[in-house]
Protein backbone atom coordinates (compact mmCIF):
# COMPACT_ATOMS: atom_id res chain seq x y z
CA UNK A 1 0.00 0.00 0.00
CA UNK A 2 1.12 3.04 -0.83
CA UNK A 3 1.13 6.01 1.92
CA UNK A 4 0.90 9.38 0.66
CA UNK A 5 3.42 11.58 2.73
CA UNK A 6 2.00 14.88 4.30
CA UNK A 7 3.47 17.35 1.91
CA UNK A 8 1.48 15.86 -1.28
CA UNK A 9 -0.95 18.05 -0.76
CA UNK A 10 -0.58 20.98 -2.40
CA UNK A 11 -0.88 24.43 -0.71
CA UNK A 12 -3.28 25.43 -3.07
CA UNK A 13 -5.41 22.48 -2.09
CA UNK A 14 -6.01 23.69 1.14
CA UNK A 15 -8.79 25.60 1.49
CA UNK A 16 -8.15 29.14 3.38
CA UNK A 17 -10.67 29.55 6.65
CA UNK A 18 -12.94 32.46 5.42
CA UNK A 19 -14.07 30.21 2.50
CA UNK A 20 -14.47 27.04 4.80
CA UNK A 21 -16.18 29.07 7.36
CA UNK A 22 -18.41 31.12 4.12
CA UNK A 23 -19.18 27.37 2.72
CA UNK A 24 -20.48 26.37 6.16
CA UNK A 25 -22.74 29.14 6.27
CA UNK A 26 -24.22 28.07 2.80
CA UNK A 27 -24.68 24.73 3.83
CA UNK A 28 -26.24 25.99 6.63
CA UNK A 29 -28.81 28.19 4.60
CA UNK A 30 -29.42 24.73 2.35
CA UNK A 31 -30.46 23.33 6.14
CA UNK A 32 -32.82 26.14 6.58
CA UNK A 33 -34.27 25.78 3.63
CA UNK A 34 -34.66 22.19 3.81
CA UNK A 35 -36.63 23.02 6.83
CA UNK A 36 -36.89 19.54 8.94
CA UNK A 37 -35.22 17.75 6.84
CA UNK A 38 -33.22 15.48 9.24
CA UNK A 39 -31.32 13.99 6.38
CA UNK A 40 -28.16 14.90 7.63
CA UNK A 41 -27.58 18.88 6.75
CA UNK A 42 -28.72 19.64 9.87
CA UNK A 43 -27.52 23.27 10.68
CA UNK A 44 -24.25 23.52 12.08
CA UNK A 45 -24.45 24.26 15.89
CA UNK A 46 -21.06 24.63 16.63
CA UNK A 47 -20.08 27.61 18.92
CA UNK A 48 -18.87 30.61 17.25
CA UNK A 49 -20.98 30.35 14.45
CA UNK A 50 -22.52 33.77 13.14
CA UNK A 51 -25.95 33.46 13.77
CA UNK A 52 -28.54 34.63 10.76
CA UNK A 53 -31.13 36.85 10.17
CA UNK A 54 -30.44 38.59 13.81
CA UNK A 55 -32.41 41.57 13.91
CA UNK A 56 -31.34 44.77 16.05
CA UNK A 57 -33.77 45.03 19.17
CA UNK A 58 -34.63 48.50 21.22
CA UNK A 59 -32.78 46.69 24.10
CA UNK A 60 -29.28 48.60 23.78
CA UNK A 61 -27.30 50.16 26.65
CA UNK A 62 -25.05 52.70 26.96
CA UNK A 63 -22.19 50.57 28.67
CA UNK A 64 -19.84 49.27 27.31
CA UNK A 65 -19.91 45.68 26.36
CA UNK A 66 -18.08 42.67 28.58
CA UNK A 67 -15.49 41.29 26.16
CA UNK A 68 -16.24 38.27 24.16
CA UNK A 69 -13.35 36.53 26.04
CA UNK A 70 -14.41 37.44 29.84
CA UNK A 71 -18.19 36.78 29.26
CA UNK A 72 -16.99 32.64 27.77
CA UNK A 73 -14.12 32.55 30.18
CA UNK A 74 -15.31 33.52 33.81
CA UNK A 75 -18.72 31.68 34.09
CA UNK A 76 -21.10 30.31 36.98
CA UNK A 77 -22.22 26.65 35.23
CA UNK A 78 -21.78 24.07 38.60
CA UNK A 79 -22.58 21.35 35.91
CA UNK A 80 -19.21 21.83 34.35
CA UNK A 81 -17.23 22.27 37.83
CA UNK A 82 -17.46 24.82 40.42
CA UNK A 83 -14.20 27.27 38.98
CA UNK A 84 -15.13 30.03 37.44
CA UNK A 85 -12.59 28.71 34.27
CA UNK A 86 -14.07 24.83 34.68
CA UNK A 87 -16.90 25.72 32.57
CA UNK A 88 -14.89 26.73 29.91
CA UNK A 89 -12.03 23.95 30.14
CA UNK A 90 -14.91 21.09 30.52
CA UNK A 91 -17.89 22.28 28.92
CA UNK A 92 -16.77 20.55 25.40
CA UNK A 93 -18.14 17.05 26.17
CA UNK A 94 -21.81 18.77 26.11
CA UNK A 95 -23.42 17.73 22.75
CA UNK A 96 -26.10 20.61 21.38
CA UNK A 97 -27.76 18.42 18.97
CA UNK A 98 -29.70 16.70 19.17
CA UNK A 99 -31.22 18.55 21.34
CA UNK A 100 -35.18 18.68 22.18
CA UNK A 101 -37.00 20.80 25.09
CA UNK A 102 -40.23 19.58 26.64
CA UNK A 103 -43.19 21.81 26.99
CA UNK A 104 -45.19 20.33 29.77
CA UNK A 105 -47.24 20.50 32.63
CA UNK A 106 -50.49 23.27 32.53
CA UNK A 107 -50.71 24.24 29.48
CA UNK A 108 -53.59 23.26 26.46
CA UNK A 109 -50.33 22.47 23.88
CA UNK A 110 -47.66 20.74 25.03
CA UNK A 111 -45.35 19.17 23.07
CA UNK A 112 -41.18 18.42 22.53
CA UNK A 113 -40.03 20.86 20.33
CA UNK A 114 -36.61 20.20 18.56
CA UNK A 115 -33.86 22.87 19.33
CA UNK A 116 -33.47 23.61 15.10
CA UNK A 117 -37.76 24.78 15.50
CA UNK A 118 -36.97 26.67 18.32
CA UNK A 119 -34.27 28.68 16.90
CA UNK A 120 -37.20 29.35 13.66
CA UNK A 121 -40.18 29.74 16.28
CA UNK A 122 -39.68 33.68 16.28
CA UNK A 123 -37.54 36.03 15.10
CA UNK A 124 -33.98 36.35 16.65
CA UNK A 125 -32.77 39.62 17.99
CA UNK A 126 -29.85 41.06 19.99
CA UNK A 127 -30.64 42.62 23.15
CA UNK A 128 -28.19 43.94 25.47
CA UNK A 129 -28.39 43.10 28.53
CA UNK A 130 -26.71 43.85 32.62
CA UNK A 131 -26.02 40.40 33.86
CA UNK A 132 -25.47 40.84 38.03
CA UNK A 133 -24.07 37.96 39.49
CA UNK A 134 -25.12 36.94 43.52
CA UNK A 135 -21.36 37.42 44.00
CA UNK A 136 -21.34 41.06 43.35
CA UNK A 137 -19.62 41.09 39.90
CA UNK A 138 -21.79 42.22 36.51
CA UNK A 139 -21.19 42.10 32.89
CA UNK A 140 -22.77 43.80 29.74
CA UNK A 141 -23.94 40.89 27.41
CA UNK A 142 -25.12 41.39 23.67
CA UNK A 143 -27.41 38.22 23.75
CA UNK A 144 -29.10 36.58 20.58
CA UNK A 145 -32.81 35.37 21.39
CA UNK A 146 -36.13 35.98 21.60
CA UNK A 147 -39.19 36.41 24.22
CA UNK A 148 -39.91 33.60 26.29
CA UNK A 149 -43.47 34.62 25.85
CA UNK A 150 -43.18 33.65 22.44
CA UNK A 151 -43.38 29.85 23.30
CA UNK A 152 -45.97 30.42 26.47
CA UNK A 153 -48.19 31.88 24.30
CA UNK A 154 -48.06 29.02 21.87
CA UNK A 155 -48.62 26.41 24.79
CA UNK A 156 -51.29 28.31 26.10
CA UNK A 157 -51.11 27.58 29.71
CA UNK A 158 -53.95 26.66 31.61
CA UNK A 159 -56.30 28.80 34.34
CA UNK A 160 -53.77 26.65 37.38
CA UNK A 161 -50.75 27.91 35.15
CA UNK A 162 -49.08 30.33 37.90
CA UNK A 163 -45.07 29.30 38.20
CA UNK A 164 -42.72 28.10 35.39
CA UNK A 165 -40.16 25.55 36.22
CA UNK A 166 -36.92 25.36 33.58
CA UNK A 167 -34.71 22.24 34.31
CA UNK A 168 -31.41 21.71 32.89
CA UNK A 169 -30.05 18.65 31.01
CA UNK A 170 -28.89 15.94 34.13
CA UNK A 171 -26.22 13.53 32.32
CA UNK A 172 -22.85 13.40 34.17
CA UNK A 173 -21.48 11.97 31.01
CA UNK A 174 -22.19 14.96 29.21
CA UNK A 175 -21.77 17.73 32.44
CA UNK A 176 -18.77 16.19 34.19
CA UNK A 177 -19.91 18.39 37.51
CA UNK A 178 -22.61 16.32 38.37
CA UNK A 179 -20.81 13.77 39.05
CA UNK A 180 -20.15 15.98 42.40
CA UNK A 181 -23.19 16.25 44.86
CA UNK A 182 -22.24 20.22 45.39
CA UNK A 183 -25.90 20.90 43.90
CA UNK A 184 -29.15 18.47 43.55
CA UNK A 185 -29.30 17.82 40.63
CA UNK A 186 -31.00 18.37 37.86
CA UNK A 187 -30.68 22.45 38.23
CA UNK A 188 -34.33 23.13 38.60
CA UNK A 189 -35.04 27.28 38.34
CA UNK A 190 -38.63 29.04 38.15
CA UNK A 191 -39.95 32.45 37.46
CA UNK A 192 -43.76 33.62 38.37
CA UNK A 193 -45.89 33.91 35.26
CA UNK A 194 -45.95 36.94 35.29
CA UNK A 195 -42.47 37.36 34.87
CA UNK A 196 -42.12 34.52 32.25
CA UNK A 197 -44.26 36.62 30.70
CA UNK A 198 -42.75 40.13 30.86
CA UNK A 199 -41.32 41.36 27.36
CA UNK A 200 -37.49 41.44 28.98
CA UNK A 201 -37.31 37.38 29.95
CA UNK A 202 -35.14 36.05 27.03
CA UNK A 203 -34.11 32.65 25.71
CA UNK A 204 -31.18 33.16 24.39
CA UNK A 205 -29.33 30.86 21.99
CA UNK A 206 -26.44 33.19 20.96
CA UNK A 207 -24.12 35.88 21.78
CA UNK A 208 -21.75 38.66 20.26
CA UNK A 209 -24.26 37.26 17.25
CA UNK A 210 -22.73 33.99 17.27
CA UNK A 211 -24.01 30.34 18.26
CA UNK A 212 -23.97 30.28 22.61
CA UNK A 213 -20.80 28.44 23.53
CA UNK A 214 -20.94 25.49 25.63
CA UNK A 215 -20.10 27.36 28.83
CA UNK A 216 -23.04 29.99 28.44
CA UNK A 217 -25.57 27.27 28.56
CA UNK A 218 -25.87 26.19 24.81
CA UNK A 219 -28.01 25.46 23.02
CA UNK A 220 -30.75 27.67 25.01
CA UNK A 221 -30.83 29.28 27.94
CA UNK A 222 -33.10 32.01 30.20
CA UNK A 223 -31.74 35.26 30.43
CA UNK A 224 -33.94 37.44 33.54
CA UNK A 225 -31.70 40.96 33.58
CA UNK A 226 -33.52 41.96 36.64
CA UNK A 227 -32.58 38.99 38.89
CA UNK A 228 -29.41 37.52 39.96
CA UNK A 229 -27.38 35.27 37.04
CA UNK A 230 -28.32 32.08 38.82
CA UNK A 231 -32.03 32.45 37.75
CA UNK A 232 -31.19 32.14 33.87
CA UNK A 233 -31.41 28.93 33.97
CA UNK A 234 -29.08 27.11 31.28
CA UNK A 235 -28.78 24.47 28.47
CA UNK A 236 -32.75 23.76 29.43
CA UNK A 237 -34.56 20.41 28.53
CA UNK A 238 -37.66 21.54 29.99
CA UNK A 239 -40.25 24.10 30.95
CA UNK A 240 -42.93 23.01 33.25
CA UNK A 241 -46.33 24.98 34.30
CA UNK A 242 -47.13 24.31 37.25
CA UNK A 243 -49.39 26.06 40.17
CA UNK A 244 -46.79 26.09 43.08
CA UNK A 245 -43.94 27.68 42.88
CA UNK A 246 -40.83 25.45 41.97
CA UNK A 247 -38.32 24.06 44.39
CA UNK A 248 -35.20 26.23 42.66
CA UNK A 249 -31.58 24.15 42.88
CA UNK A 250 -30.81 26.76 45.07
CA UNK A 251 -33.08 27.50 47.81
CA UNK A 252 -32.95 23.56 48.06
CA UNK A 253 -28.93 24.36 48.89
CA UNK A 254 -29.38 27.15 51.19
CA UNK A 255 -33.32 28.06 51.79
CA UNK A 256 -31.70 30.85 54.19
CA UNK A 257 -29.26 32.53 51.50
CA UNK A 258 -31.50 32.17 48.15
CA UNK A 259 -34.79 33.00 47.76
CA UNK A 260 -37.40 32.23 45.45
CA UNK A 261 -37.27 35.60 43.75
CA UNK A 262 -33.83 36.42 44.10
CA UNK A 263 -34.13 40.13 41.91
CA UNK A 264 -31.42 42.20 42.24
CA UNK A 265 -31.57 44.44 45.08
CA UNK A 266 -28.65 46.85 46.53
CA UNK A 267 -30.97 46.69 50.29
CA UNK A 268 -31.34 43.48 50.53
CA UNK A 269 -27.89 41.86 51.17
CA UNK A 270 -26.84 38.28 51.04
CA UNK A 271 -26.91 36.76 54.18
CA UNK A 272 -22.80 36.41 54.25
CA UNK A 273 -22.07 39.44 51.91
CA UNK A 274 -23.56 42.82 51.27
CA UNK A 275 -25.67 43.52 47.52
CA UNK A 276 -24.61 47.59 47.45
CA UNK A 277 -22.10 47.32 44.85
CA UNK A 278 -20.54 45.12 42.06
CA UNK A 279 -17.71 44.84 40.26
CA UNK A 280 -18.42 45.14 36.73
CA UNK A 281 -16.04 42.80 34.89
CA UNK A 282 -13.20 44.96 33.42
CA UNK A 283 -13.34 47.88 35.49
CA UNK A 284 -11.30 49.08 38.41
CA UNK A 285 -13.59 50.50 41.27
CA UNK A 286 -16.64 48.85 42.39
CA UNK A 287 -20.07 50.51 41.44
CA UNK A 288 -23.36 50.72 43.00
CA UNK A 289 -25.58 48.19 42.18
CA UNK A 290 -29.30 49.15 40.55
CA UNK A 291 -32.37 48.44 42.31
CA UNK A 292 -33.68 45.52 39.72
CA UNK A 293 -30.28 46.00 38.14
CA UNK A 294 -31.53 49.36 36.58
CA UNK A 295 -34.76 47.56 35.18
CA UNK A 296 -36.89 48.93 37.67
CA UNK A 297 -38.69 51.07 35.30
CA UNK A 298 -39.84 48.00 33.57
CA UNK A 299 -40.85 45.72 36.30
CA UNK A 300 -41.12 47.27 39.72
CA UNK A 301 -45.03 46.69 38.85
CA UNK A 302 -44.16 43.03 38.77
CA UNK A 303 -43.44 43.18 42.71
CA UNK A 304 -46.15 46.06 44.09
CA UNK A 305 -46.99 45.98 47.41
CA UNK A 306 -44.53 43.41 47.95
CA UNK A 307 -41.72 43.33 51.35
CA UNK A 308 -39.16 42.44 48.92
CA UNK A 309 -36.71 42.00 52.41
CA UNK A 310 -39.70 38.54 52.89
CA UNK A 311 -39.53 37.65 49.45
CA UNK A 312 -36.11 38.00 48.70
CA UNK B 1 23.74 11.38 51.41
CA UNK B 2 22.11 14.52 50.15
CA UNK B 3 24.18 17.26 49.49
CA UNK B 4 23.47 20.13 52.02
CA UNK B 5 22.76 23.43 50.73
CA UNK B 6 24.75 26.19 51.47
CA UNK B 7 22.08 28.88 51.87
CA UNK B 8 18.76 27.00 53.08
CA UNK B 9 17.05 30.12 54.61
CA UNK B 10 17.55 31.84 51.31
CA UNK B 11 16.46 28.86 49.33
CA UNK B 12 13.14 28.69 51.47
CA UNK B 13 12.62 32.29 51.16
CA UNK B 14 13.28 32.48 47.27
CA UNK B 15 10.33 29.47 47.33
CA UNK B 16 7.97 31.77 49.55
CA UNK B 17 8.35 34.32 47.38
CA UNK B 18 7.24 32.54 44.25
CA UNK B 19 3.46 32.93 44.84
CA UNK B 20 4.17 36.89 44.67
CA UNK B 21 5.92 36.62 41.55
CA UNK B 22 3.91 34.05 39.79
CA UNK B 23 1.40 36.87 40.36
CA UNK B 24 3.48 39.98 39.22
CA UNK B 25 4.42 37.70 36.37
CA UNK B 26 0.44 37.00 35.23
CA UNK B 27 -0.46 40.23 36.59
CA UNK B 28 1.96 41.64 33.68
CA UNK B 29 0.91 39.69 30.89
CA UNK B 30 -2.90 39.49 31.45
CA UNK B 31 -2.94 36.11 33.09
CA UNK B 32 -4.78 36.97 36.25
CA UNK B 33 -8.29 36.80 34.14
CA UNK B 34 -11.61 38.24 33.91
CA UNK B 35 -11.32 39.40 37.79
CA UNK B 36 -7.85 39.98 38.32
CA UNK B 37 -9.12 41.39 42.02
CA UNK B 38 -10.60 38.18 42.84
CA UNK B 39 -7.82 36.38 41.70
CA UNK B 40 -5.39 38.31 43.60
CA UNK B 41 -7.60 38.14 46.92
CA UNK B 42 -8.09 34.22 46.49
CA UNK B 43 -4.18 33.64 45.81
CA UNK B 44 -2.67 35.85 48.68
CA UNK B 45 -5.38 34.25 50.89
CA UNK B 46 -4.59 30.44 49.66
CA UNK B 47 -1.11 31.44 50.56
CA UNK B 48 -1.52 32.90 54.37
CA UNK B 49 -3.46 29.40 54.96
CA UNK B 50 -0.65 27.39 53.29
CA UNK B 51 2.04 29.35 54.99
CA UNK B 52 0.17 28.80 58.37
CA UNK B 53 0.16 25.35 57.84
CA UNK B 54 3.08 25.12 56.82
CA UNK B 55 4.67 26.56 59.35
CA UNK B 56 2.53 24.56 61.73
CA UNK B 57 4.38 21.61 60.83
CA UNK B 58 7.39 22.28 61.62
CA UNK B 59 7.25 20.84 64.83
CA UNK B 60 6.19 17.46 64.09
CA UNK B 61 8.13 17.46 61.07
CA UNK B 62 11.11 17.85 64.07
CA UNK B 63 9.44 15.16 66.33
CA UNK B 64 9.39 12.63 63.19
CA UNK B 65 12.66 13.36 61.80
CA UNK B 66 14.66 13.95 64.70
CA UNK B 67 16.33 17.05 63.30
CA UNK B 68 16.07 19.93 65.75
CA UNK B 69 17.57 22.17 63.18
CA UNK B 70 13.93 22.67 61.40
CA UNK B 71 13.29 24.91 63.71
CA UNK B 72 15.69 27.79 62.37
CA UNK B 73 13.58 28.06 60.12
CA UNK B 74 10.14 28.50 61.58
CA UNK B 75 10.37 31.89 62.21
CA UNK B 76 10.45 33.17 58.64
CA UNK B 77 7.77 30.59 57.37
CA UNK B 78 5.58 32.28 60.07
CA UNK B 79 6.89 35.60 58.65
CA UNK B 80 5.81 34.97 55.37
CA UNK B 81 2.60 33.76 56.60
CA UNK B 82 1.99 36.89 58.19
CA UNK B 83 3.53 38.81 54.82
CA UNK B 84 0.92 37.12 52.52
CA UNK B 85 -1.94 37.48 55.43
CA UNK B 86 -0.73 41.50 54.63
CA UNK B 87 -1.12 41.21 50.56
CA UNK B 88 -4.48 39.74 51.28
CA UNK B 89 -5.56 42.95 53.53
CA UNK B 90 -4.29 45.18 51.67
CA UNK B 91 -5.93 44.05 48.59
CA UNK B 92 -9.25 43.74 50.54
CA UNK B 93 -8.93 47.45 52.02
CA UNK B 94 -7.50 48.81 48.60
CA UNK B 95 -8.34 46.67 45.35
CA UNK B 96 -11.87 45.78 47.00
CA UNK B 97 -12.87 48.37 49.42
CA UNK B 98 -10.83 51.64 47.79
CA UNK B 99 -10.31 53.03 51.33
CA UNK B 100 -13.62 53.17 52.05
CA UNK B 101 -13.89 53.55 55.40
CA UNK B 102 -17.57 53.25 56.58
CA UNK B 103 -18.04 50.46 54.14
CA UNK B 104 -14.86 48.41 55.57
CA UNK B 105 -16.38 48.81 59.19
CA UNK B 106 -20.07 48.11 58.08
CA UNK B 107 -17.84 44.58 56.54
CA UNK B 108 -16.03 43.88 59.30
CA UNK B 109 -19.18 43.81 62.05
CA UNK B 110 -21.45 42.69 59.27
CA UNK B 111 -20.05 40.05 57.59
CA UNK B 112 -18.67 37.05 59.89
CA UNK B 113 -16.26 35.78 57.48
CA UNK B 114 -14.39 39.25 56.85
CA UNK B 115 -14.58 39.64 61.08
CA UNK B 116 -13.31 36.00 61.21
CA UNK B 117 -10.58 36.79 58.66
CA UNK B 118 -9.95 40.60 60.28
CA UNK B 119 -9.52 38.93 63.57
CA UNK B 120 -7.04 36.21 62.62
CA UNK B 121 -4.91 39.07 60.48
CA UNK B 122 -4.78 40.97 63.75
CA UNK B 123 -3.72 38.32 65.88
CA UNK B 124 -0.92 37.50 63.72
CA UNK B 125 0.63 41.13 64.12
CA UNK B 126 1.54 40.72 68.02
CA UNK B 127 3.01 37.64 66.90
CA UNK B 128 5.16 38.76 63.95
CA UNK B 129 6.10 41.53 66.45
CA UNK B 130 7.27 39.66 69.10
CA UNK B 131 9.21 37.27 66.53
CA UNK B 132 12.76 38.57 66.75
CA UNK B 133 15.19 37.11 69.43
CA UNK B 134 15.37 40.17 71.58
CA UNK B 135 11.49 39.76 72.04
CA UNK B 136 11.91 36.45 72.60
CA UNK B 137 14.31 36.70 75.54
CA UNK B 138 12.33 39.64 77.02
CA UNK B 139 9.02 37.60 76.69
CA UNK B 140 10.62 34.32 78.11
CA UNK B 141 8.09 31.57 79.00
CA UNK B 142 5.16 34.24 78.01
CA UNK B 143 6.36 34.09 74.23
CA UNK B 144 5.63 30.76 74.24
CA UNK B 145 1.94 31.46 75.27
CA UNK B 146 1.83 34.44 73.26
CA UNK B 147 2.76 32.15 70.67
CA UNK B 148 0.32 29.30 70.86
CA UNK B 149 -1.97 31.67 69.22
CA UNK B 150 -1.43 30.64 66.07
CA UNK B 151 -3.97 27.59 66.70
CA UNK B 152 -6.45 29.67 66.90
CA UNK B 153 -5.11 31.95 64.07
CA UNK B 154 -4.99 28.73 61.61
CA UNK B 155 -8.36 27.74 63.12
CA UNK B 156 -9.86 31.16 61.82
CA UNK B 157 -8.22 31.29 58.62
CA UNK B 158 -10.10 28.14 57.63
CA UNK B 159 -13.71 29.15 59.07
CA UNK B 160 -12.78 32.67 57.12
CA UNK B 161 -12.65 30.46 54.16
CA UNK B 162 -15.43 27.75 54.58
CA UNK B 163 -17.64 30.56 55.43
CA UNK B 164 -16.78 32.93 51.97
CA UNK B 165 -17.56 30.06 49.56
CA UNK B 166 -20.77 29.89 47.83
CA UNK B 167 -20.94 26.28 47.72
CA UNK B 168 -18.44 24.10 47.33
CA UNK B 169 -16.67 23.39 49.98
CA UNK B 170 -14.38 21.01 49.20
CA UNK B 171 -11.41 22.70 49.04
CA UNK B 172 -12.03 24.94 52.70
CA UNK B 173 -12.49 21.57 53.70
CA UNK B 174 -9.08 20.31 52.68
CA UNK B 175 -7.18 23.00 54.51
CA UNK B 176 -9.18 21.86 57.61
CA UNK B 177 -8.48 18.76 57.34
CA UNK B 178 -4.81 19.44 57.46
CA UNK B 179 -4.80 21.90 59.98
CA UNK B 180 -6.78 18.99 62.35
CA UNK B 181 -4.24 16.67 61.58
CA UNK B 182 -1.15 19.19 62.67
CA UNK B 183 -2.82 19.71 65.40
CA UNK B 184 -3.70 16.30 66.73
CA UNK B 185 -0.12 15.43 66.01
CA UNK B 186 0.55 17.83 69.21
CA UNK B 187 -1.30 16.03 71.86
CA UNK B 188 0.10 13.57 73.76
CA UNK B 189 -0.79 10.49 71.69
CA UNK B 190 0.38 12.34 68.17
CA UNK B 191 3.68 13.04 69.72
CA UNK B 192 4.01 9.48 70.75
CA UNK B 193 2.69 8.20 67.63
CA UNK B 194 4.82 10.34 66.27
CA UNK B 195 7.95 9.41 67.95
CA UNK B 196 6.69 5.58 67.30
CA UNK B 197 6.83 6.18 63.55
CA UNK B 198 10.28 7.73 64.30
CA UNK B 199 12.32 4.83 66.16
CA UNK B 200 10.47 2.40 63.25
CA UNK B 201 12.07 4.31 60.70
CA UNK B 202 15.66 4.77 62.56
CA UNK B 203 15.88 1.03 63.06
CA UNK B 204 14.73 0.27 59.62
CA UNK B 205 17.46 2.37 58.34
CA UNK B 206 19.82 0.70 60.61
CA UNK B 207 19.01 -2.36 59.29
CA UNK B 208 19.27 -1.24 56.04
CA UNK B 209 22.91 0.10 57.28
CA UNK B 210 24.12 -2.95 58.50
CA UNK B 211 23.10 -5.29 55.63
CA UNK B 212 24.78 -3.05 53.36
CA UNK B 213 28.24 -3.15 55.35
CA UNK B 214 27.52 -6.49 55.27
CA UNK B 215 26.95 -7.33 51.33
CA UNK B 216 29.94 -4.92 50.77
CA UNK B 217 32.10 -7.32 53.13
CA UNK B 218 30.95 -10.47 51.62
CA UNK B 219 32.15 -9.24 48.24
CA UNK B 220 35.25 -8.43 49.20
Amino acid sequence: MLIHPADDILPSEITPPEIYRERRRFMQGLGVLAAGAALGAAPDAEAGVKLAGVRASAYKLDEDKTPYKDVTTYNNFYEFGTGKGDPAENAGSLKTRPWTVAIEGEVSKPGIYDIDTLLKLAPLEERVYRLRCVEGWSMVIPWVGFPLREIIRRAEPTGNAKYVEFVTLNDPRQMPGQRSRVLDWPYVEGLRLDEAMHPLTLLAVGLYGEVLPNQSGAPIRLVVPWKYGFKSAKSIVKIRFVEKPPLTAWMRAAPREYGFYSNVNPQVDHPRWSQAKERRIGEFFKRDTLMFNGYGAQVAELYRGMDLKKFF
Amino acid sequence: MPIPLRQPKAWIALVCLLPLVRLIVLGGSGGLGANPIEFITRSTGTWTLVGLLVTLSVTPLRRLTGRADLIRYRRMLGLFAFFYAGLHFITYIWLDQFFDPAAIAKDIIKRPFITIGFTAFLLLIPLAVTSTHAMMRRLGRRWKQLHRLIYLIALLGVVHYLWLVKKDLSEPLIYGVALALLLVMRLPWGVTLLQAARSRFVAARHRVGKAGAHGAGSAQ
